[in-house]
């Protein structure tokens, strides 16, 4: 498998290099198009949230220059960013993804969003087609891998999201929430996340904003808030004492000069703006006006990253699940690989041909080389002739989401004992996994 | 005995001060458990000693000017306390307590106190003065602490950096309503105080009394004083702003204190 994952998350990257590769919704089904219609490219999916984005491929002989094809896709040249890009192959692409979904990349380590955007990504970079077999069983597996993850260690339980952070700084800034407003900038999920944790703190009025007015009264529904047509927003805002911005806006919507007059129009009074969007929907300068506090994502993975130490002991034993499981992924994969069943099926058929020959020999009496040598030819070419179309067949069909029947077929009615030897060393793995789940 | 007392209360408001001293070189707030419980009993040592000079000289009067700062001390801490159980939280006293402690030191030492002389001081109206003119600084006293709190507490979150961001400030916003609410408190405080004390020297000195470096000096604190509280009323003023003017307010008032060395009607010493 040819797996390769380029990418860069907050660890690697500062917000605004994110910003630079990160892909907004409405584009990502051509975006994944286009990588998985890259010269090289068999496979692929695009990952973006706001504080990674993964471009997975599965590639034909591992050559393909994903880097160029990063250059057609944001028309930007990837090079200079070189240091804030990593890259991984094969089987720590596959460590890389499990890690991902199972959120022991995240900011937050446990926090249970990244499953569904890899699962929203996941559906995108199928539905346009771009996923086949092989990226399919990947990414099943890592689903279950997550899901193992947060059964058996308690990470995901006592995960401290952003928008917990969140409530955490705003109760230090306003002391008790109670009866304090908070303004959404953007429908999205996070803001929500944030917006109920808020409301569970005795937040009160609930203003959401948004670009089509639609999806902000659904929004607002939900919180029992009111609607706003953000052409009014700059007029609204200063309503608010906690903002929380995360629309897909290109540039920065709130800056120093709005800032400026908020403050005049509330009469000083502090606002607290979180920006969760990437790129970022508040300017930075913002946080230097007396009484206006802006927290990005990254100011909020600071303050996550303080509560993290306790964590580091379940996060380890998640780390040793995902070990195991990429151990077992790739044990499949070698089986689930047609490679070694062609060779043993061809090492199976010459056997036969030479002990038919061996038990014929005495039968054709003394024969001159060349008639050997015809002899050989002869069963060679019979032999050759009849597994021509199997094996092509067995080639395309790896390909093709029914892989593992066909080749299951095939070990059956060949008899191929090598790879059932391999196939039943796998069940008993999978026992002895049951019984230490049970103990 | 008075002495006896207000020196027990000075050893109380020591572990205040330890206390201050430890938050400011951030060793952590050890104390944190005993501080309150400790200057509590140094204020209830405090009262017994005032309440005693009192009942022994047989009437309210100010026969020193230890006694007056023992006053100022005592009253400082009782309006730390309304706000204390108002707002749960020591911090304010980190500017409080060294202010208290000095004051009370000041008094408690054993040195022969400078009398004052002046029979006016034995007037009920004098003493009436000057304990609402020492409860308006008590407030701004209170408001000026908090007014520093607030600066660094704005910092902290502006900074960033989680692990100051555990620390044992109280909310932004409860810090800036300590600094506006002991404004206001000790405004009317400091207003009948003044008009007390104009109508007592109106009385004793006729309008002559105006161009004493003292009350020239209080009438510019009441202006600061009041300053302060329209530009906090008027357009939300806090943070920087408000600090700065609460320092120039906390300056004038600490001049106006030693004015009573220059003044010739304040010092009644005859």
């Amino acid at each position: 498998m040819n797996l390769i994952v380029i990418g860069v998350n907050h660890q690697t990257a500062p917000v605004e290099v994110r910003e630079q590769f990160a892909i907004p919704e409405a584009r990502l089904p051509e975006a994944v198009k286009c990588l998985a219609s890259y010269p090289g490219v068999e496979e692929a999916m695009i990952v973006s949230t706001c504080n990674r984005v993964e471009l997975v491929a599965r590639t034909k002989n591992g050559q393909a220059d994903i880097r160029d094809c990063m250059r057609n896709l944001y028309g930007v040249d990837p090079e200079p960013y070189r240091q804030h890009l990593y890259e991984y192959r094969d089987r720590d692409a596959i460590r890389h993804v499990f890690r991902v979904a199972s959120s022991l990349d995240s900011m937050i380590v446990g926090e249970p969003q990244i499953l569904g955007q890899v699962k929203e990504a996941y559906a995108t970079a199928r539905a346009v087609g771009a996923i086949d077999s092989q990226l399919d069983a990947l990414l099943s597996r890592a689903f279950a891998v997550a899901k193992r993850v947060r059964n058996e260690t308690s990470i995901a339980t006592s995960a401290v999201s952003v928008a917990s952070v969140a409530v955490e700084l705003a109760q230090k800034i306003f002391g008790d929430l109670d009866g304090k407003a908070v303004y959404l900038v953007g429908a999205g999920k996070m803001c929500e996340l944030a917006a109920r944790h808020l409301v569970a703190h005795g937040a009160k009025k609930i203003y959401v904003g948004n670009r089509t007015m639609e999806r902000a009264a659904a929004m607002a529904k939900k919180f029992k808030g009111e609607p706003i047509p953000f052409e009014r927003l700059y007029d609204t805002v200063d309503l608010a004492d906690i903002v929380i911005s995360s629309t897909g806006a290109p540039h920065t919507i709130f800056r120093k000069e709005h800032g400026e007059k908020f403050l005049s129009k509330r009469r000083n009074r502090p606002m607290f703006f979180i920006d969760i969007a990437v790129p970022r929907d508040v300017d930075p300068e913002m946080n230097k006006l007396d009484g206006i506090f802006v927290y990005d994502i990254d100011d909020l993975q600071q303050v996550v990253t303080s509560h993290l130490g306790d964590r580091k002991l379940e996060a380890d034993r998640a780390e040793a699940i995902v070990e195991n499981e990429v151990e077992k992924f790739l044990a499949r994969l070698q089986t689930l690989d047609v490679v070694p069943t062609i060779v043993s099926l061809q090492e199976h058929l010459e056997t036969v041909r030479q002990a038919e020959i061996d038990r014929l020999r005495g039968r054709l009496g003394s024969l001159s080389p060349e008639q050997e040598m015809a002899v050989d030819a002869l069963t060679k070419g019979i032999i050759n002739k009849i597994m021509h179309t199997p094996i092509t067949t067995l080639k395309t069909a790896a390909r093709a989401p029914e892989a593992t029947t066909v080749i299951d077929l095939v070990r059956k009615l060949f008899n191929l004992r090598e790879v059932k030897e391999t196939a039943v060393n796998e069940e008993s793995a999978v026992s002895t996994e049951k019984t230490e789940v049970r103990n | 005995m008075p002495l006896i007392w207000l020196r027990v209360a000075v050893a109380f408001y020591g572990v205040g001060l330890v206390y201050s001293i430890l938050l400011l070189s951030k060793r952590g707030n050890l104390l944190a458990k005993v501080v309150e419980p400790a200057v509590g009993l140094g204020l209830i040592f405090h009262f017994v000693s005032l309440v005693e000079s009192f009942v022994l000289s047989g009437h309210f009067s100010l026969a020193s000017i230890h006694n007056s700062e023992s006053i100022l001390a005592f009253l400082a801490m009782v309006v730390f306390f309304v706000f204390f159980v108002g707002y749960r939280t020591v911090s304010p006293g980190i500017v409080i307590f060294p202010i208290v402690f000095l004051l009370t030191l000041a008094s408690a030492i054993g040195q022969k106190p400078v009398a004052l002389t002046s029979p006016l001081l034995r007037s009920g109206w004098v003493f009436v003065h000057v304990v609402l003119i020492f409860t308006g600084y008590a407030g701004l006293f209170l408001s000026f602490g908090a007014s520093l709190l607030y600066i660094v507490q704005e910092r902290t979150l502006k900074s960033k950096h989680p692990a100051r961001l555990s620390s044992w400030l109280p909310p932004l916003q409860t810090i800036d309503e300590i600094c506006y609410n002991s404004l206001l408190f000790g405004f009317p405080f400091m207003t009948l105080g003044l008009a007390a004390g104009s109508v007592l020297a109106i009385d004793k000195y006729g309008p002559y009394f105006f161009y004493d470096p003292k009350i020239l000096l209080s009438f510019l604190m009441w202006i600061v004083y009041m300053l302060l509280l329209y530009m906090r009323w008027s357009s939300g003023w806090r943070g920087r702003r408000a600090a700065l003017l609460a320092t120039v307010a906390f300056v004038v008032a600490l001049g106006a204190w030693a004015a009573n060395y220059f003044s010739r009607i304040h010092s009644f010493r005859s």
